[in-house]
């Protein structure tokens, strides 16, 4: 608290108490109101019976941990593995489609960084920031008919001839993958190219000039650098796609639900807050400890994310 | 460290078969032509944009001449990349890499060849020990002061034993004392290594001090080849005179040349003066006389004439003094006489003259700018 107020008497003392007034009051607001609160509530919902509304209030009204008994649990007190599975599926998928972007962003994100010059460099730029223009939900459904059965893929395939019989790629999980991989690629390249182009070129230079082969001067020189940008993307990424459920919605194939669309089930389906609130509370924690738990086999710490 | 034997010591020498580099219309790098001799520490010496940076990376295998051909060791290096080159680059900034250890520095160039951890380790500390810092192996390069990086970067380039040692202005960013020490340290490594140090500067005093030759260069000419005291003493060009060294020119007329003799007719009068690079005038010709600050001599009978001192710095044990003779302005070296000697102040008049060996009178082109 000291360090705050000490922080914003300077801001006052340098910029005048307008500007401090205007940093005060959104920082509160961005802290306070939309994330702190929010959560709080949703925290609260979730160790809530699912009452009706001449209920709440009244003794009935108390707090339980009957909605996250029952996301483990059946209630013939066997495991409840449908919605087990599927959150384990969920992270899975968050996990591949997150090590696709860095495999797809990092030669991206390189060759932005030390390769691209000049107007090359600001084509690929617009050209990587372009396609966001569009709405998330419009280009979902864009991969829905790329990837469809008279779509441009299967038709290009058949027409090569290299399939004969138009490939379900939607219930194969294909367009999903792409189509998610696809949605957060910005969040992953930026933080990529920020981290790369930190690094010295003389030092890649330095390295095939002592005899490197390419793929040594990455792993021992641009990787290394490269890697607080790496997991700083790959954490948003990871986030986000195990949060998305317009893509999974579009794109999914029809046995295969997303975990946000369990939540989603809850909330508006069957209007159940309090055991929707749950889940994504569930979902929160398990992706949080996921990240930790990945930041801490890769040896990065949370200050070095924030650079 | 590689053991020298005379005997059957590897060729160590470059070729520079009439090598020129352009970037589109810019001519980076025209028409060079030399040898640079097996163990020899050659210099490059030109001020910046002179083309010898580019020149080195042509010769590193970073990038291809335009025209003409790079032979290390009488081998054709066309196609041959910079990791398929037996040189070894010492980078301007050193490119030390900040995330590894100073042992795994040195080793680095071993790791790629696949020389175990072990042995790795081993060689680490024994070029530590060469460059006088052992035992800073598991350091950050980040702990390490100036100098220390440098010759860490030096062991590190020694590492695989490369032919050829090419170094990039590398002592530029050291402080003066520092850059002093380090000239006669690389010297020594030099030759105790006995690999060929291709050297790159557009400090003369390193090129001076611890080449063998030097080559001077301007706007991607190659001006001159030789040894320190033949391009400090016998300059071929009107450019050589005046970047290497301070240098007081006089523009004039040639009034008669007799063999490597020759008299030029300028404002201050005429001057018997040596002919530089062997070349022929007629009278008439303008040419252009210079003559070295120290080479001005107070009372010296030859070459004589009248100026008058306008203003001095003093530099300890050099007293730089600026004589003016008509519109020229002179520079004249002193060594410091001490308390029992005073060379006058503002406004005397002083007799100076030089010997006529020492001064050389080149065609009138271009001059090197001050800094």
């Amino acid at each position: 608290m000291k360090h705050l107020t000490q922080a914003y008497r300077a801001l006052a003392n340098r910029h005048g108490l307008g500007a401090a007034l205007f940093v005060a009051i959104a920082v509160t607001l961005w802290v306070v109101v939309f994330i702190t609160l929010p959560q709080l509530s949703m925290l609260d919902y979730s160790f809530r019976f699912n009452l009706p509304a001449d209920q709440i209030g009244t003794d009935a009204d108390h707090y339980t941990l009957s909605n996250f008994h029952s996301f483990f649990f059946n209630a013939d007190g066997s495991l409840n593995t449908l919605d087990l599975v599927i959150l384990g599926r969920t992270l899975l998928a968050a996990a591949i489609v997150t090590l696709i972007d860095v495999l797809i962003c990092y030669p991206i994100a390189y060759i932005l960084a030390h390769g691209a010059k000049g107007v090359a460099a600001r084509l690929m730029v617009i050209g990587l920031i372009l396609p966001y223009w569009i709405n998330e939900i419009l280009r979902a459904f864009a991969f829905r008919v790329l990837f469809g059965a008279t779509g441009v893929v299967n038709t290009v395939g058949m027409q090569m001839g290299l399939w004969d019989v138009p490939v379900d790629f939607i219930r194969a999980d294909v367009a999903l993958y792409f189509g998610l991989s696809y949605a957060y690629i910005l969040l992953m390249i930026f933080p990529m190219y920020n981290a790369i182009e930190a690094l010295d070129h003389t030092q890649v230079e330095a390295a095939r000039d002592m005899g490197a082969p390419l793929w040594r001067v990455h792993w021992r020189v641009v990787l290394p650098i490269a890697k607080p940008g790496i997991v700083s993307g790959a954490t948003m990424v990871f986030m986000l796609t195990a949060g998305a459920l317009a893509a999974p919605q579009i794109l999914g194939g029809p046995s295969n639900l997303w975990f946000t669309q369990v939540i989603y089930q809850w909330f508006n389906e069957s209007s159940n807050w309090p055991r929707g609130s749950a889940y994504a509370v569930v979902l929160l924690l398990t992706c949080i400890s996921f990240v930790l738990l990945m930041m801490r086999v890769f040896k990065v710490s949370v200050g070095e994310i924030g650079k | 460290m590689p053991e020298t034997s005379p005997v059957n010591s590897p060729d160590r020498s470059v070729l520079l078969d009439h090598v020129s580099i352009r970037f589109g219309n810019f001519t980076a790098v025209d028409n060079a032509n030399l040898k640079i001799n097996s163990g020899e520490f050659f210099s490059f010496l030109g001020p910046s944009g002179c083309g010898k940076t580019t020149l080195l990376r042509c010769i590193s295998g970073f990038s291809d001449p335009t025209e003409g051909r790079v032979l290390i060791g009488a081998k054709d290096m066309k196609g041959v990349g910079p990791n398929k080159r037996p040189t070894a680059l010492i980078f301007q900034h050193l490119a030390l890499f900040p995330l590894m250890s100073v042992a795994d520095n040195i080793a680095f160039p071993l790791e790629v060849r696949g020389v175990s951890k072990k042995e790795r380790r081993r060689k680490a500390e024994e070029l530590l020990d060469m460059i006088a810092l052992p035992g800073i192996g598991d350091k950050k390069v980040s702990e390490l002061s100036g100098g220390q990086k440098q010759r860490v970067a030096i062991a590190r380039a020694l590492a695989v034993q490369p032919d050829i040692l090419l170094l990039d202005e590398p002592l530029s960013a050291l402080d003066l004392k520092l850059r002093q020490h380090m000239r006669t340290e690389l010297r020594a490594i030099q030759q105790q290594v006995g690999v060929t140090f291709i050297y790159i500067t557009h400090d003369q005093g390193e090129a001076l001090t611890m080449s063998d030759r030097v080559a001077v260069m301007s706007k991607g000419v190659i001006e001159q080849v030789g040894a320190p005291d033949q391009i400090y003493n016998r300059p071929r060009s009107s450019f050589v005179a005046s970047f290497v060294g301070e240098n007081n020119a006089l523009k004039g007329v040639v009034k008669r040349q007799s063999e490597d003799m020759a008299a030029l007719e300028t404002p201050m009068g005429t001057f018997e003066a040596r002919v530089g690079g062997g070349r022929k005038y007629k009278p008439g010709d303008e040419a252009l006389l210079f003559v070295r600050p120290e080479q001005l001599v107070p009372g010296q009978a030859e070459n004589a004439f009248q100026a008058t001192l306008s203003r001095q710095e003093f530099e300890g044990a050099t007293n730089h003094v600026f004589a003016r003779a008509g519109d020229t302005e002179l520079r004249v070296s002193m060594v410091n006489a001490g308390l029992a000697g005073s060379v006058g102040s503002k406004g005397d008049t002083l007799s100076l003259g030089f010997a006529p060996m020492n001064a050389t009178i080149l065609p009138v082109g271009q001059i090197a700018s001050e800094a």
